[in-house]
This record gives C-alpha cells, sequence and structure tokens, in this order.
C-alpha cells in the first residue's frame, strides 16, 4: 500500500516536472526575474561595496521571496484549469501526498535555480566567502518553506478575481519569518557572528510547514471545487 | 440554559438586536468616564508630558487587536469544523473592526513615538508585528471580498485565519529576535516603572469601553450579515410581518 501511494505522488511529480520541461519559458522567466531585481539594486542603491555587502542579504532574500511568490499561480493553476485538479482530489491516494509532491516539484522547477544562482548575485554584492555559503545554505533550507506556505495561498485563490496580487496579499506577511532567520543567518555571518540559532529555527520552520502546509492545501484545494 | 438554541442565524438575530444597545450605552458611558479621568484627573506624567495620555487610547486599542484576531480565527475555526453557519458570520463580522483596532493602534502609536522617541515610526519588535497583523486582517478582508460565493468564502477565509493565528506569535517572536539583534534603534520601549493607580484605572475604564464598542461594532455587522445571507429566509419575511 506504501509502495502504491509512493508511486501516485511519484507519478504525480514527474508528471509536473515533464511539464515544467516542456514549458521551459515560465522555469526561466522566474528565475530571471530572481537576477534582475537583485541586479537592479545596486544601481538604485549606488555601487558602494560596504553598502552593497549590508544590503545583499536582505535583498538576495526578498527577491527569493517574490520570485517563489510570482510563480504560485503556476502551481495550481494549469491543473485547475483542464480539470486535473479534480481528478487529483477524486484519486484514491490521500490528497496531502499528492499536494506535497507537486510542491515539491514545484520548488524543484523554482527554488532550487534561486539557490544555485544565489552565490553569482552574492559576488556582485561582494560577499565575503563564509557568507556565501551561508547565503545558499539558508536559502536551501528556506525556499522549499517558501513553496509550501506558498502552495496554502495559492491553493486558496485558486479561480478568484485578482487572483495574483491577492495572493502576494495573503502570502507575503506569511513569509516574514522565515525571511528574518533566512537574512539575519546570512547577516551574522558576514559579521562574523555565530549561525547555529538562525540554522536551527530555519530548519525547525522548513520541517513545521513541511508537516501543516500539505494538509492546509488539501483542506483548501477541495474548498475551491465545491 | 441551552447556548446552542442562539446557533442558528434565526434565533441569534433577535437576540443580538436586544444587546446591542446595552453595550453601545456602555461603551458611551465607559469611554466618557475613561476620557475623563484621561484628560483631567490623570496627572501629568513627569518624563513623557502631556503627550503619555494617547496611551489611554492606544493600548486598549492594540490589546483589541490582538484578541479580536484570535476571536475570528476560533470562530472561523468553529465554523469550519461544524458547518455552522452562523460561526462563520461571526469571524467575517470581527474581521473590520479588528482590522481598525490595528490601524488606531499604529497611528496613535505614531502619535505618541513622534514627540516621545522623536520620530513616527522604528522597527520595534511591537510595532513590527502590530504592522503585519493589520496585513494579515488586510488578507483575511480581501480573500473574502474576492470570493463571490459565500460558502466557498467562509470556508477559504477560515482556512486563511487559521494558518494567520498560528503564525502570529511565530511572527511575534522571530520579530523579536531580529530586533534585538540588530539594535538598530537605541529607542527604550521601557515606560515608567510603575504607573500611578489612577493612570492605570483610566486605562481598565477604556479597556472596557473598547471591549464594549467592539462587541456592540461585530453584533451589528452580524446583523447585517445575517440579514443579507438570510433574504429568502421565511422567518426573515414573518419578522417583517410583525
Amino acid at each position: 500500500m506504501a509502495g502504491w501511494t509512493g508511486t501516485a505522488g511519484g507519478a504525480v511529480m514527474a508528471r509536473d516536472l515533464l511539464v515544467a520541461a516542456r514549458r521551459r519559458s515560465d522555469v526561466l522567466t522566474t528565475f530571471f526575474f530572481f537576477v534582475i531585481v537583485v541586479s537592479l539594486f545596486p544601481l538604485g542603491v549606488g555601487p558602494e561595496p560596504d553598502t552593497l555587502r549590508e544590503i545583499a542579504p536582505g535583498v538576495v532574500w526578498v527577491a527569493a521571496l517574490l520570485a517563489s511568490m510570482l510563480s504560485l499561480a503556476r502551481m495550481f493553476g494549469g491543473d485547475h484549469a483542464d480539470g486535473a485538479l479534480e481528478q487529483l482530489v477524486l484519486a484514491p491516494q490521500p490528497l496531502t501526498l499528492l499536494v506535497l509532491s507537486k510542491i515539491v516539484a514545484h520548488w524543484l522547477t523554482t527554488g532550487l535555480p534561486l539557490v544555485i544562482v544565489a552565490p553569482l548575485l552574492g559576488l556582485q554584492f561582494d560577499l565575503p566567502g563564509e557568507a556565501l555559503r551561508t547565503l545558499v545554505l539558508t536559502l536551501l533550507l528556506g525556499t522549499p518553506a517558501l513553496s509550501l506556505i506558498g502552495a496554502v495561498g495559492a491553493a486558496l485563490t485558486l479561480g478568484v478575481r485578482g487572483g495574483g496580487a491577492l495572493t502576494s496579499l495573503l502570502v507575503l506577511p506569511l513569509y516574514v519569518p522565515v525571511l528574518v532567520f533566512g537574512a539575519g543567518a546570512v547577516t551574522a555571518s558576514a559579521g562574523g557572528m555565530e549561525t547555529g540559532g538562525h540554522f536551527s529555527l530555519l530548519i525547525a520552520m522548513s520541517l513545521a510547514t513541511l508537516v501543516f502546509a500539505p494538509w492546509a492545501v488539501a483542506v483548501a484545494l477541495k474548498i475551491s471545487l465545491e | 440554559m441551552n447556548w446552542l438554541k442562539y446557533s442558528s442565524p434565526q434565533t441569534f438575530y433577535p437576540l443580538a438586536g436586544k444587546m446591542v444597545p446595552w453595550f453601545l450605552a456602555s461603551a458611551a458611558v465607559l469611554g466618557a468616564i475613561g476620557l475623563y479621568i484621561a484628560f483631567f484627573a490623570a496627572p501629568t506624567d513627569f518624563q513623557q508630558g502631556e503627550a503619555y495620555r494617547i496611551i489611554f487610547i492606544h493600548v486598549p486599542a492594540a490589546w483589541m487587536s490582538m484578541l479580536i484576531y484570535m476571536v475570528m480565527a476560533f470562530w472561523a475555526g468553529i465554523g469550519l469544523a461544524f458547518n455552522t453557519r452562523l460561526s462563520s458570520m461571526m469571524a467575517h463580522a470581527l474581521a473590520p473592526t479588528g482590522a481598525l483596532m490595528t490601524f488606531i493602534a499604529l497611528w496613535t502609536g505614531s502619535f505618541w513615538g513622534r514627540p516621545t522617541w522623536g520620530t513616527w515610526w522604528v522597527w520595534d519588535a511591537r510595532l513590527t508585528s502590530e504592522l503585519i497583523l493589520f496585513f494579515l486582517y488586510l488578507g483575511y478582508l480581501s480573500l473574502k471580498s474576492a470570493i463571490d460565493d459565500p460558502r466557498r468564502a467562509d470556508k477559504a477565509s477560515a482556512v486563511l485565519a487559521l494558518v494567520g493565528a498560528i503564525n502570529v506569535p511565530i511572527i511575534y517572536f522571530s520579530v523579536k529576535w531580529w530586533n534585538t539583534l540588530h539594535q538598530g534603534s537605541s529607542v527604550s520601549f521601557s515606560r515608567a516603572p510603575s504607573m500611578a493607580s489612577i493612570m492605570l484605572a483610566g486605562m481598565l475604564v477604556m479597556v472596557f469601553a473598547f471591549w464594549a464598542y467592539c462587541i456592540a461594532a461585530a453584533l451589528m455587522r452580524v446583523r447585517c450579515e445575517i440579514l443579507e445571507r438570510e433574504r429568502g429566509a421565511a422567518w426573515l419575511r414573518n419578522l417583517e410581518g410583525n
């Protein structure tokens, strides 16, 4: 039984990854949005290396929040439009598991690219090596939480008027703790301070959202399909 | 007494109508007493001068803003779990009052900060989490109004309220931690170590006035909500007939 549900979750994930691979522009748009937003800040703030080093953690993290938020509409939107979502809800496998597979696929296509490109952007901001490593690690641990929390907002606003702007209003306040600890760890690391506490709390948050978010998303999806 | 008797809109509507004048009257009386204490009876603070008097509005508003969110999430959760219409209506009725209280708390806090700290705004933990609470209210209200089907709006906004309620303490502590790490502003929040008892009395009276006002406002709004939702119901037509 466990093996069967695992297969179903895997199938959903493989399908979402295949869809993303066929529509590469969707994935690339989010990715380049992240790169462009981060690159705009030196133009707005000025090229002083000291200032840039100081704002880098916050800028990269806020840009990551915005990028992962922008891609939320894609998570359930297509499936909702073509009716595949109803089949998922009707499937005998637990909806929370299927939802989790979709979220993982979403993270692989939007969160992971951000993590990979982040050190390059950190270099633009003249971040020292230790801080760069912390930046990548915090994004690696924090972006899954962003996808998980964002999925709740995406499911709640499915097929609702003004979807995109509404999702941001719902989701961004909930991103605050992840931002605080993610950017805080990088700042602490750049200042040569201990980052263990930040990491513990970031991991705790990711794990807590991993437990609760799929369940809330499943409830929200059922509500939106009533 | 069977409390569940009042869990249907039909029986709650007249009950709420009877309660509203009482709460409104006590809000007016308590507010008048509280404001009298605030402006005439309470002495001038030796550190903050007259500016401190704004706390008689600020503290009750800040208190209500957090309490109402929790009460709203409670009713939303009950509505989601037991599928009771009135609970969801109650949650919707509370939200605008909660948002208003949050706004008043932020606004008066800013007015208090200007003469006391010399700045309109600092990124203090309490101010920041109050601001985020305001955003949560806005999200709840906009989600509710974006969905046309009332039953779906009830449930979707209930999920959001519950997610928000879990997050409120997490946000508060993360912002607090963020603030102590940054040490950006050196403004100390510690007020006068001991508050004169007349000030405390004035504040308590104002807190009760705010309670009464919020309950009255929520009840009035829930009555409107009932009228709107049950407009086709037979009991409402009978009520009009009388």
